[in-house]
């Protein structure tokens, strides 16, 4: 299989990987997929309580070619914006970006889980943490 | 500095030794005659190099020429001996014994004959190691069992079955024994007689030979062997395949042959030598690396390996512009499926993503294993910092706890 040259730029060169320290506050993460199907994302993405902006993000991937540039690419994409616009945002866009093909699709999707998994930790923390408080 | 990518794939296919291109180069040109046209020189000299070429094949395994039928692959041999063999034998009986770790090849003519009700297929099952067990298969014999059918060595793990005993068994049972020894032939010792088999698909360019050349070998006495031919048309190779014979094919195979048979013994010991040190180099710079298949009763060349917490797809593709390798991961597969071999062996489908094949070749050398090890050790470490299992499991999370959201 011959991979786009946004795939192999994003894999060779992967944006924004690792992960935050345990004790950093305002962190969401959100793991999805599934070592027994070969992919499992890691994405943590780091929110300004006032304003709700993404202000950073990091990402661990076990998968193909194709889940790695897709998690990179979605590190890159939701800096800057709000809570609410990444949550808007459609594994449609990273198929388009990296021009993935129909069998990579499900990468794209797990990439789009794994922003509303962070952020739904986020938003849970949130609360408890409030609560500890 | 950049180097020649490395060609370490050697189960998928070979390169052509240039000993058998040259041999095969004046048939590309020159000779080009049809080696059934029986009245002229061109004919002739078609002919007999094609009698050459069924000589130095059949010397290779113990069989006398004629029992060499021609073929397009090993793919074309399986379905001519496992439909050509059900179909004959149809009044005697119906049902076929083989194993799960199968080639596609034999799996899915075994489907194709079930599905037409031509057969009733029991495929067993194997050991962790990918060998079937010489009882399972004595159990699995039925009142109308016409065919055995088992590989010599399988394809993705090199795992060599108990074939002698098998071979034995049928003899003892009156059962055809087919084997695909598409990996095996020319890579340790096969001998039709000694390993009592009945019927033999082999591959030309699996041992250095042309591609779209194999041969199907067919026992002629003890028992003589009748076959339903599949490719109908002028009758050639005793009736069992028709169409033209591919001369400079057959050629290059008979020459492939030759070499096989003259340099097995010192091959083999080079490969297996080559082998443990790759294994043993990734091993001592890489923790949770496991070996899939017999630590020993597997062909020369092939090692297969699962790196814990690094996904085989991405694996090749950190390294896929200076080394060839192959992964059973399900994202190489056309499937999306990850090996159903390493499945049947209980390897679980989380090390079945992570799992490379490297196969050894006559061309590989010491130094390309060292680099070998080298850039794998680099990629899998990069790959490892990247991977949340692998950090998962640092942190000392048992990943087979976690609830994951699929």
């Amino acid at each position: 299989m011959a991979y786009t040259e946004k795939v192999i730029a994003h894999f060779e060169q992967p944006r924004n990987v690792g992960s935050f320290e345990a004790e950093e506050m305002n962190v969401g993460t959100g793991v999805v997929g599934a070592p027994e199907c070969g992919d499992v994302m890691k994405l943590q993405l780091k929110i300004n309580p006032q304003t709700e902006v993404i202000e950073d993000a990091k990402f661990k991937t076990f998968g193909c070619g194709s889940a790695i540039a897709s998690s990179s690419y979605v590190t890159e994409l939701v800096k800057g914006k709000t809570v609410a616009e990444a949550f808007e945002i459609k594994n449609t866009q990273i198929v388009a970006e990296l021009s993935l093909p129909p069998v990579k699709i499900h990468c794209s999707v797990l990439a789009e889980d794994a922003i509303k998994a962070a952020v739904a930790d986020w938003r849970d923390q949130g609360s408890t943490k409030k609560d500890a408080a | 500095m950049e180097r020649d990518p490395i060609y370490m794939d050697n189960q998928a296919t070979t390169p052509v030794d240039p000993r058998v291109i040259e041999a095969m180069v004046p048939f590309l040109g020159e000779i080009y005659g049809n080696a059934a046209s029986r009245n002229h020189a061109f004919g002739w000299a078609a002919e007999e190099a094609v009698d050459r070429g069924r000589s130095q094949i059949a010397g290779l395994v113990g069989a006398r020429p004629k029992e060499i039928i021609f073929t397009s692959g090993a793919t074309e041999s399986d379905n001519l001996a496992i439909k050509g063999v059900a179909e004959f034998y149809a009044d005697k009986g119906n049902h076929i014994i083989t194993a799960v770790t199968e080639h596609k090849a034999v799996l899915d003519t075994c489907q194709a004959l079930e599905r037409a009700n031509l057969a009733e297929v029991t495929y067993l099952p194997v050991d962790q190691y990918g060998r079937v067990d010489v009882d399972d298969v004595k159990k699995a014999i039925q009142d109308n069992t016409v065919l055995i059918s088992l590989m010599y060595a399988n394809n993705e793990i090199g795992t060599l079955h108990p074939v002698r005993a098998i071979g034995k068994l049928a003899k003892e049972r009156g059962i055809l024994f087919h084997c695909d020894a598409t990996q095996g032939v020319g890579k340790v010792p096969v001998n039709v007689d000694e390993d009592g088999i009945d019927l033999m698909s082999m591959s030309a360019h699996k041992i250095y030979g042309p591609k779209g050349c194999g041969a199907l070998y067919v026992r002629s006495r003890g028992p003589r062997v009748r076959l339903r031919a599949q490719v109908h048309g002028g009758g050639h190779e005793r009736g069992m395949r028709s169409g033209t014979l591919n001369v400079a094919g057959i050629v290059g195979f008979g020459k492939a042959c030759e070499l096989c048979g003259q340099e097995l013994e010192a091959e083999a010991g080079r490969l297996i030598s080559l082998r443990q040190r790759l294994h043993d180099g990734l091993t001592e710079n890489l923790e949770e690396v496991y070996l899939n298949g017999h630590p020993t009763e597997r062909i020369p060349g092939n090692l297969n390996l699962s790196f814990s917490y690094v996904e085989g797809e991405s694996f090749l593709m950190g390294l896929n512009r200076e080394i060839a390798l192959s992964s059973g991961s399900a994202c190489t597969s056309a499937t999306l499926e990850p090996s159903y071999v390493l499945k049947a062996l209980g390897v679980g489908e989380e090390l079945a993503h992570t799992s490379i094949r490297f196969g050894l070749g006559r061309f590989n050398t010491e130094e390309d294993v060292d680099y070998v090890i080298r850039r794998v050790s680099e990629v899998v470490v990069r790959l490892r910092e990247m991977s949340p299992l692998y950090e998962m499991a640092k942190e000392g999370i048992d990943l087979k706890s976690v609830q994951w959201k699929t």
